[in-house]
């Protein structure tokens, strides 16, 4: 038996955050402050995404974490077994097992249903922030729909590269109301925003919480003549041979040796059980996944 | 024909001290005008009351709007008066950084306009930039420098670009000139002479300068102490003040 009250929070913080939800919920894109707690992890380390998971966690869920991508970073491995021990939740890496997946920087390759929900963890969740310094004036121009700042960003970035050179991050309208951040979520998973999942957003040394509801519009901007591009390395992958998934470059030594492979582990995993085989790739074997 | 800005006995007060108090004035179309006065005089004060950067307390400012004729900008909605401020508005402050986004390209400072009003196509927005970098003689291949590399008379221009790329129909301007040296501020004057005769602007003049209103002003307006003490057409006041306090001020200028 864990001392912690059920996944760590105490029962009146994680009514507090389900409302803040509810509420991200009816206004898909609007950040809503919520009283973000002290966590036992840094800010920066996904404070956030884990109250808002906290607050979803029931006693039957399984938990999914991912970190780029990958079930087996640091990042990932720690706050699965921060709800290990505190919810005694089960977890797994499969995507399609999962009910809650939290999620750092990508969206799983494989599609969600609208059985699950995915939870952001979100460094800054103020689109405007880089541009417009004024919490004030950013709140305002949400208000009114003042929205010309932000392809100015987008302008700056053609004048100087030749191309929307933002890659990660990328600015997005919900609903054709509010321009949201989607957390740093490579460009190329923008078009999966709009999914069958609940999608929350948990942001928390900047106290936010905002939300996409299933199936909800979601646009990316772009101007008429440099319309928005999902893109990702022009290759394969080197492990199980996908061209349809995004790519984590890895230097395999010092000589200029590189490859590139699924930055979804899960998916590079049951692709290669499957039998798909990678121009690097070795026959996949049970006893060394 | 309806004058462009009507301002009707506008006050206000910082506590129990007096910014401006009493200013009734008619715009026309096409007409600059003045104001003059040492400093702390209040025409900073009047100046942000009628461009709506500050609440005054008593008093009208009337615009003559594009779509529904002429409004009170005090008691409409923040979001039109903000519409009316990217659109027929356009504002030079006396600091080119103030008015600037100093860590974005000089093309997109002057694109930003457009695009808060709707700009969605970049190839236009530029060509745009490019031409209005042109008439306030910035050089096209200086478009993807940010200010920071422009010396002071350009970030001024730069501003002014800014500013009149949507074609407002009505500036304010704050010591536009100040900060400058003589000759750069000779030619700026010029340059704004030319662009507001051929846009055919109204333009609100604050300065503390009578050679900037001179060039520039049809008509004047003299403020002391928060309150007008003399108004008339520019070369009249300048040339025959009938106020104590005017005469005081033009005979101030230094002959050189």
């Amino acid at each position: 038996m864990s001392d912690y009250n059920f996944a760590y929070l105490d029962e009146q913080t994680k009514r507090m955050i389900r409302r803040a939800i509810l509420k991200a919920l009816a206004i898909p894109g609007y950040q809503v402050p919520f009283a973000s707690r002290e966590m036992p992890m840094p800010y920066g380390w996904g404070t956030g995404g884990v109250q808002v998971s906290a607050a979803c966690l029931t006693p039957g869920d399984t938990l999914k974490v991912i970190d780029q991508g990958a079930d087996d970073t640091t990042n990932a491995v720690s706050i699965r077994k921060f709800f290990e021990k505190t919810a005694q939740v089960a977890t797994t890496e499969e995507t399609a097992r999962a009910s809650l997946i939290q999620t750092r920087h990508r969206i799983p390759e494989e599609p969600l249903t609208e059985d699950q929900i995915l939870v952001y963890q979100v460094p800054i969740p103020e689109p405007l922030r880089f541009l417009e310094p004024s919490e004030v004036e950013t709140r305002k121009m949400h208000a009114l729909e003042e929205y010309g700042l932000m392809h100015v960003k987008l302008y700056e970035d053609i004048s100087q590269h030749g191309a929307i050179a933002t890659a990660y991050a990328y600015p997005v309208k919900v609903e054709g109301r509010y321009v949201m951040d989607p957390s740093p979520i490579p460009k190329f998973d923008n078009p999966k925003l709009s999914m069958a999942a609940i999608q929350l957003f948990g942001a928390g040394r900047e106290q936010r919480i905002y939300a996409l509801p299933p199936y909800t519009r979601v646009v990316s901007l772009d101007f008429e003549d440099h319309p928005f591009e999902a893109s990702k390395a022009d290759h394969d992958c080197d492990l199980c041979g996908a061209d349809d998934s995004y790519l984590d470059e890895v230097i395999t030594d010092d000589a200029g040796g590189r490859m590139f492979v699924c930055s979804d582990t899960d998916y590079c995993r049951a692709r290669r059980a499957a039998g798909h085989i990678g121009a690097q790739g070795a026959p996949y074997e049970e006893a060394t996944a | 024909m309806t004058p462009l800005l009507q301002v009707h006995d506008l006050a206000k007060f910082y506590g129990p001290r007096r910014g401006c108090e009493g200013v009734s004035f008619d715009l026309w179309p096409g007409e600059v005008m003045g104001i003059v006065g040492e400093s702390g005089s209040g025409k900073s004060t009047l100046l942000s009351c009628l461009a709506g950067h500050l609440p005054p307390d008593r008093g009208e400012v009337i615009f003559d709007t594009r779509g529904q004729g002429p409004r009170d900008t005090l008691t409409m909605s923040e979001p039109e008066r903000r519409m009316l401020m990217r659109t027929d508005w356009a504002f030079v402050h006396q600091h080119a950084r103030d008015g600037l986004r100093m860590g974005v390209s000089a093309g997109g400072n002057v694109g930003e306009r457009l695009m808060a009003v709707g700009a969605r196509h970049y190839g236009h927005i530029r060509e745009q930039a490019i031409d209005w970098l042109g008439r306030v003689e910035i050089a096209a291949d200086r478009v993807d420098d940010k200010p920071q590399a422009f010396s002071g008379g350009m970030q001024q221009r730069l501003q002014i670009a800014r500013n009149l790329v949507t074609g407002p129909r009505l500036v304010f301007m704050d010591e536009p000139t100040g900060g400058l040296d003589v000759s750069v501020q000779a030619r700026l004057l010029d340059l704004l002479r030319g662009l507001v005769r051929e846009m055919g602007l109204s333009a609100i003049i604050v300065t503390h300068d009578l050679a900037v209103v001179r060039l520039l002003a049809d008509r004047l307006m003299v403020m002391k102490d928060g309150r007008v003490v003399e108004d008339g057409l520019t070369d009249q006041v300048l040339d025959d003040p009938q106020h104590g306090y005017t005469q005081l001020l033009v005979s101030s200028v230094l002959q050189v």
